[in-house]
């Protein structure tokens, strides 16, 4: 046996391994932000509507850790979401929504019909903090501890079974 | 009741499979004195016929829209036209292992009932290395994929079929790229059969070429339909893509294109021996690659199929069986194989080889390319591999390729001197060059077009010149099929080309009424209307296009929402005329324009000479067409008069053994 014959053999055995060892990781759908465990980017956001006031980097800092929630009202799962940030605010969590793209009288509508959990919106015009803080879509929820750092992110809308997590989270970082 | 009986010809094919593999073991060992080797040839046979069977009876069951049973209720709908119920049969995982392993059985009982050619040892272990990979592959179905699979209670309505793979497009081309991917699976068992009975010879090259041949004209038809079924359907004016799943559709046809030139080396000239059995090997291992990249779900690719990790493992236990099982007889028998004749480098063998090599070089690169994104998120990295990968670095070897490709069929076997085609090679190297220099002072373009143009035509040349000075009534129908194949390749490239170098593009977004200039043509969108199909409903725009002030031609390119499933789907609109394509996609809504008129994404190409892709695809695939024709006539002829020789010194024998031949009566 020439050991050149070999050659074909070692390199199936490798993809093989490769391959094998890739079947048993479970497979990532989300691609997690690189900002975790970052502090928060600076930024200054203009009121989504009238009702509520404007949100900035310095909302997040001191007393409770908070939650960041990024949504919009053209947004389907966003509605799906809403009575589960309800319960996260009747649960005494402070979120602060930033609305991604949307109009001043849209925010307000939505917020009539499906609830209101926000103590502050801020209007992101152009996505620019999305970009800043690595977030993929539309919604997404961070937790930020009460130095400013962003400790947690949630793709994907929040559903049942997130509530409780998140509130661990938040207790959590505290 | 159908389904029952689906399900029973397959455990049936199954339980002959394994019949077939234990009468050809037998037969290894003690050729045909064995008394259980007969029975080889007989279950492939039967099993082909229960395999296909077992198909029909899905088809039908799609067909009527049985909603009992699982993979129907999944997979169809009542309200679909009949030829997407029928394709819907295979657009589907467990549907589309079932049409492989019936194609499998038919080639295995084509195999069997019509080759008697081979040594009957040779036959025997080819026949028992099929019956393994067929048992295999029943297993996978039965034991994980079940088609026949029964709901406990029948649904009301089914699921629909992904709307992406609901056109005539999808009929043609996953089928047609099994059966070629599954005809390679014949060259496997027959090149592991002429390694076990160490039976390496031109004979044996002979017997696999028709195999290999038909397997890569499938392929070859196969890429091309999916390369046209992507350009159109998608709807983003692009012919290839580097998806991972049409590199498992390239991976292939690249290892069987390598294994038909050298089986032509093997068969005519008795060298390249562990090679040829090689690429046998390899060719078999990309197809089912192939088939576990697009089952398995590892890579992500646009094509959709239900992912599932354990068919993944399954697919990656039977590759790791067959092809490590055949890497390590390989690694075992190859030794024991002399390398067959010797040639020089310039002769007809060393241009075969040089491109054998570029062939496999440009595999490689497609493999890395495809296998890259695998390798890096096992460290977490997550990289997606395109086209400024594949191009460049495809083309550091297809180029060569190419320029040998042209010269090689000129050159003489065993030994020529360059010197004997001087005329040939100064009249493709002088128009080659001539249209690099003509491209390159009428305009600014990237070098691989550039390339590719003047290769492309010196090629469509030098593809021609093997019939010069012969006549052409004489000339072997084979060889018709070598010019047929090289000039199509040709063809290919230049659309290639000329689509890189040369297509203008338009996106903008109009308000009916307006109009819009690209390469020579008026594109007017006239209105938008909304329609309504058996399954979808969408928004049409009616689109005038006129080229130089001509009269106009009205299309209708469609924003289609499929609404079982709910996904969206653009229909392009095409005119095609002989040195182009127009290409027309309407998108979405997009604003209103000042007097507040709502305006519409239109999105127009130009593509000069893009149809030429796929003309010379199937041209490709025609070539190869005339050569199986050719050569198995050849061989038809040569069998009979062997036969007739055979006989006539049977007679002559029978005559001296009769004692001396009796006196003339004068």
């Amino acid at each position: 046996m020439r050991p050149i014959y070999l050659i074909p053999l070692a390199l199936f055995l490798f993809f093989a391994g490769l391959a094998g060892y890739q079947l048993t990781q479970p497979k990532l759908q989300n691609i997690p932000s690189q900002m975790i465990e970052q502090p928060l980017p600076e930024f200054t956001l203009q009121p989504a509507f009238e009702g509520l006031p404007g949100a900035s980097r310095s909302d997040f800092v001191g007393g409770q850790p908070r939650l960041l929630n990024i949504w919009a009202s053209w947004c389907l799962p966003c509605i799906a979401e809403a009575p589960h940030l309800e319960r996260l605010e009747e649960a005494g969590v402070e979120i602060i929504g930033v609305s991604i793209r949307d109009r001043p009288e849209a925010v307000a509508s939505f917020l009539n019909q499906h609830g209101n959990p926000y103590t502050r919106i801020g209007a992101d015009d152009i996505s620019a903090l999305m970009l800043d803080i690595g977030a993929s879509g539309v919604p997404e929820t961070y937790v930020i501890d009460a130095e400013g750092n962003i400790r947690y992110q949630h793709i994907g809308d929040i559903r049942t079974d997130t509530v409780p997590l998140l509130l661990e989270i938040l207790e959590e970082v505290r | 009741m159908i389904a029952e009986l689906g399900l029973a010809a397959l455990w049936l094919s199954t339980a002959l499979a394994a019949l077939q593999m234990i009468s050809g073991a037998m037969g290894i060992r003690d050729g045909a004195a064995s008394p259980f080797a007969i029975y080889a040839r007989p279950a492939a046979v039967v099993q082909a016929f229960l395999a296909v069977l077992s198909f029909f009876l899905l088809l039908y069951a799609f067909a009527v829209t049985d909603l009992s049973i699982k993979l129907v209720a999944t997979n169809s709908h009542s309200a679909k036209p009949l030829i997407y119920k029928l394709t819907g049969t295979w657009g589907n995982h467990e549907g589309s292992m079932l049409l492989w392993v019936a194609v499998l059985a038919l080639s295995g009982g084509l195999l069997a009932g019509l080759e008697h050619r081979l040594k009957e040892k040779t036959m025997s272990a080819t026949l028992a290395v099929q019956g393994f990979v067929a048992i295999g592959f029943y297993s996978f179905l039965l034991l994980s994929s079940n088609p026949f699979e029964r709901l406990p209670v029948p649904a009301i309505e089914g699921g629909g079929l992904n709307p992406l793979l609901q056109d005539i497009g999808l009929a043609i081309h996953p089928p047609t790229l099994y059966i070629g991917y599954v005809g390679l699976s014949v060259a496997f068992s027959l090149a592991m059969g002429a390694l076990i009975t160490r039976q390496v010879t031109p004979d044996f090259a002979k017997v696999l070429r028709p195999w290999v041949l038909g397997a890569w004209v499938f392929l070859t038809f196969g890429i091309t339909a999916g390369s046209y079924w992507a350009y159109y359907e998608l709807g983003w004016g692009g012919w290839w893509f580097w998806d991972p799943v049409e590199n498992a559709s390239l991976m292939p046809w690249l290892a069987a294109t390598a294994l038909l030139h050298s089986v032509s080396v093997l068969a005519a000239r008795d060298a390249l021996r562990t090679w040829t059995i090689m690429l046998g090997v390899l060719a078999f291992s990309m197809s089912m690659l192939g088939t576990f990249l697009v089952r398995s779900g590892v890579l992500t690719s646009v094509h959709s199929f239900a992912v599932d990790p354990e068919r993944g493992s399954f697919i990656l236990a039977l590759l790791g069986l067959y092809i490590g099982g055949a890497l390590v007889i390989f690694a075992l028998r190859a030794g024991s194989i002399s390398e067959g004749k010797r040639f020089s480098m310039t002769s007809r063998e060393g241009a075969l080889v040089f491109n054998n090599v570029m062939l496999s070089a440009i595999l490689a690169i497609v493999l890395l390319g495809t296998l890259y994104p695998l390798l890096t998120e096992a460290f977490d990295v997550r990289v997606s591999v395109g086209p400024p990968y594949f191009n460049p670095a495809g083309a550091i070897f297809a180029i060569p390729m190419f320029v040998v490709m042209a010269i090689g069929p000129l050159l003489r076997w065993k030994d020529d001197k360059p010197a004997r085609i001087q005329f040939e090679l100064a009249l493709v190297a002088s128009i080659v060059i001539a249209i690099i220099a003509l491209v390159a002072i009428f305009g600014d373009y990237n070098v691989l077009p550039v390339l590719g143009l003047a290769l492309a035509v010196g090629l469509g040349v030098a593809a021609l010149l093997p019939l010069r000075g012969r006549s052409l009534r004489r000339v072997p129908v084979a060889t018709w099929g070598m010019v047929c194949a090289h000039f199509g390749i040709a063809v290919a490239l230049f659309g290639m080309a000329s689509e890189s170098a040369f297509t203008t593009e338009r996106l903008a977004a109009v308000a009916p009424g307006d109009a819009e200039e690209v390469g020579g043509w008026t594109v007017q969108l006239e209105s938008i209307a909304p329609v309504a199909g058996p399954n979808w409903t969408a928004i049409e725009a009616r689109v005038l296009a006129s080229r130089g002030g001509g009269e106009p031609t009205i299309l209708a390119p469609q924003s289609r929402n499929f609404w079982s499933p709910p996904q969206p789907t653009s229909e392009s609109a095409l005119i095609t005329r002989w040195d182009g394509q127009l290409y027309v996609v309407i998108g979405d809504q997009a604003g209103t324009d000042e007097s507040g008129n709502p305006r519409w994404q239109l999105r127009v190409w130009w593509k000069p000479f893009v149809t030429f892709i796929w003309y010379g695809g199937l041209l490709v695939a025609f070539g190869g067409i005339l050569s199986i024709f050719g050569r198995v006539r050849v061989d038809l002829k040569r069998r009979n008069a062997a036969a007739r020789g055979d006989v006539r010194r049977e007679e002559l024998d029978a005559l001296n053994d009769s004692g001396p031949l009796p006196e003339p009566a004068e």
